[in-house]
């Protein structure tokens, strides 16, 4: 049994990911967040759990549903905000939006709208680590869809060859967009193909925030010690359609029903009670602070300028600006 | 002293892993047996295997581990045994390397050397013979390299290593063997800077690769005709020095420009739209673009031999205009 405390953060962790989420929801209605988005409400367990063993220096590489592992990392939901507005405080002045949040300053090297793109960049980052000898290690965060990407299998291939600090952690929410799993692999669990590349890998549930954070504190420690990669996969669920917006029409309300009821941060709510670990008070004092920083953040993404014209030819290289149009 | 074009190739690489510990090579057979032209000849045994890196034949691997070494501030040069593969690589190149800069907002540096061995001539086929600059030149975010002798070869890829950028160098695979005379003063040269490689009057004739020296035999030829080509290599096509080029095309008033592409959305293509739109009353005749035909490259010589642009096209092409 965890303690208290550690309950407590893992909890709150998981509230400010739902919350942030709904609310980006909200704002994705109202027309104030465009392009496509991608939350993860349902999921923020395996983000919260996996992220609590991580050390400033150590890296995440994250996919395009992403807002939960940059959040669990320490991202600023305020600059996150902004981004999500589009406007110049954002993360990315602007440029990026909702897939490509990056902070390299406290490891998070970049959410990717490439289904599959993310696993050899990982890899390469954890090369750096083991080359450089920093003693960091990298998480690499995907879903059960990109494992059928090739370059996910070169990806698990070469860590283990080089034996590589790298942990992959398959979100398996049992749809890759709209295609269940057992319509797209002919294994059980994508788990079943480290085998393949001689890799430790574990199955565990991905609903159960004490569960996530125990097999992923075992699976840090196998990876930090220098034994070469290890893959753990989460089985869980994503409340909302793959994009915010998306028609929900290959899913049975019954499976949607059941997920409901194993919801991650009811799951935590029920464990909380039991325990005693927060009072009735004390839980709704936490849910009204971190409102309070959404909120918060909204105000500051709002009150934020959009950038100007100019900045749209900036930072395409580190030397060259590009040429901008004269009349505007 | 006189070297070979991947002698200089080799030699600066080993500038470069010298001088910064950061440096290492990752592709397929660059190790052990340095290298299926010989390019990384030496460097396994003088640098060992964590720094010049025998991998899986897999090009997307290849690319994208290195994009992710480059975003935490290793310096990657990594090899694709043949520019035809970047295939495999191709979202790695376009979605990624391309990208991470500007799409996360100037807070990453992608400090990449990819070599990128290309063109015919070998009679190694369709696969293994094209010349692809126009595809990576066609990204924002890359820059792209491409030179004609074992001097810029030498001095192009120092400069390539340097830069904090992904830089794309393209090595004519029929070069590897010509020699030059190298200087090896670990000087790079600017990324951006076109070298003049034969003063003349007459007509502006801008070549990459190994179309440079075919474009400088035809310019011998002409000479007996009373005909002065000026050649003029760009030696990077992104960023292009634009104000040499046009210099040159402003003095000649007549422009050729002679790659071994494809000639279909071919770089040329790009470069004569450049002259058009920027200098067009400078000329005083109709730019002339020769490239390869359009077709796939075939395998026996007198095939290749004809697909490919040959001297005596380029002698034509000019002729065309300075008559």
């Amino acid at each position: 049994m965890l303690e208290k405390e550690k309950v407590q953060s893992l909890y709150e962790t998981m509230l400010k990911i739902r919350l942030f989420e709904a609310r980006v929801s909200k704002c994705f209605a109202k027309g104030q967040v465009q392009g496509f988005v991608h939350l993860c409400i349902g999921q923020e367990a395996t983000a919260a759990g996996v992220c609590a063993n991580l050390n400033q220096g150590d890296y995440i590489s994250s996919t395009h549903r992403g807002h939960g592992h940059i959040i669990s990392k320490g991202a600023d939901i305020k600059t996150m905000m902004a981004e999500l507005f589009g406007k110049e405080s954002g993360y990315c002045h602007g440029k990026g939006g909702s897939m490509h949040i990056s902070d390299t300053s406290i490891g998070i090297l970049g959410a990717n709208g490439i289904v599959g793109g993310g696993f050899n960049l990982a890899a390469g980052a954890a090369l750096a680590c083991q080359m450089k000898k920093s003693g960091n290690i990298v998480v690499c965060f995907f879903g059960d869809g990109s494992s059928n990407e090739g370059s996910w299998h070169e990806a698990m291939n070469i860590s283990s060859v080089w034996k590589l600090p790298i942990l992959f952690v398959c979100e398996n929410n049992l749809y890759g967009i709209s295609s269940r799993v057992d319509r797209s692999m002919a294994v059980k669990n994508v788990a079943d193909r480290a085998v393949a590349y001689g890799m430790k890998s574990t199955v565990a549930y991905g609903n159960d925030v004490t569960v996530v954070y125990e097999t992923a504190k075992e699976a840090v420690e196998y990876v930090r010690s220098g034994n070469g990669p290890m893959l753990v996969e989460y089985k869980t669920y994503r409340q909302h359609g793959h994009f915010e917006g998306e028609p929900d029409v290959y899913r049975s309300p019954e499976e949607i029903r059941e997920w409901l009821d194993q919801d991650p941060i009811k799951n935590c709510e029920a464990l909380i009670k039991e325990k005693d670990i927060l009072t009735g008070e004390e839980r709704s004092m936490l849910q009204e602070k971190i409102e309070s920083e959404i909120n918060e953040a909204v105000r500051f993404a709002e009150e934020s300028q959009f950038p100007p014209a100019a900045l749209a030819v900036k930072d395409v290289y580190t030397d060259i600006v590009e040429e901008g149009r004269v009349d505007r | 002293m006189k070297l070979t074009y991947a002698k200089a190739i080799n030699e600066a690489l080993r500038n470069a892993m010298k001088r910064n510990s950061n440096v290492f090579i990752m592709g397929e057979d660059v190790g052990i047996v340095g290298g299926t032209f010989g390019l990384t000849e030496g460097l396994y045994s003088e640098f060992g295997p964590e720094r010049v890196r025998d991998t899986p034949i897999t090009e997307q691997q290849i690319v994208g581990m290195s994009v992710g070494a480059a975003s935490l501030g290793m310096i990657p040069v990594p090899e694709l045994m043949f520019n035809d593969f970047m295939g495999c690589a191709f979202d790695q190149l376009l979605n990624q390397a391309a990208k991470f800069r500007y799409m996360y907002g100037g807070n990453m540096k992608i400090p990449m050397t990819l070599r990128l061995p290309c063109g015919g001539g070998l009679q190694a086929a369709a696969q293994h013979s094209q010349c692809l600059e126009a595809f990576l030149t066609h990204i924002p975010g890359l820059k792209v390299v491409y030179p004609s002798t074992p001097q810029d070869a030498y001095g192009l890829l120092i400069g390539a290593v340097r830069d904090e950028n992904p830089v794309m160098y393209f090595e004519h695979l029929s070069l590897y063997f010509e020699e030059g005379e190298v200087e090896l003063d670990g000087k790079p040269i600017t990324l951006g800077s076109a070298d003049v490689k034969r003063q003349g009057t007459d007509v502006t004739v801008i070549a990459t690769g190994l179309c440079v020296h075919k474009a400088l035999k035809a310019a011998e030829i002409l000479e007996k005709e009373g005909i002065r080509a000026e050649v003029v290599d760009p030696r990077t096509l992104y960023p292009l020095d634009k104000e040499t080029i046009y210099n040159s095309v402003i003095k000649t008033k007549r422009a050729v420009i002679v790659t071994e592409e494809v000639k279909r959305g071919a770089w040329s293509a790009e470069m004569a739209a450049c002259i058009a739109e920027d200098i067009y009353e400078s000329l005083e005749k109709r730019i002339v673009r020769i490239g390869e035909l359009n077709t796939p490259i075939p395998y026996t010589k007198n095939l290749e031999s004809y697909v490919i642009p040959q001297t005596e096209d380029i002698v034509e092409g000019i002729r065309s205009i300075t008559d």
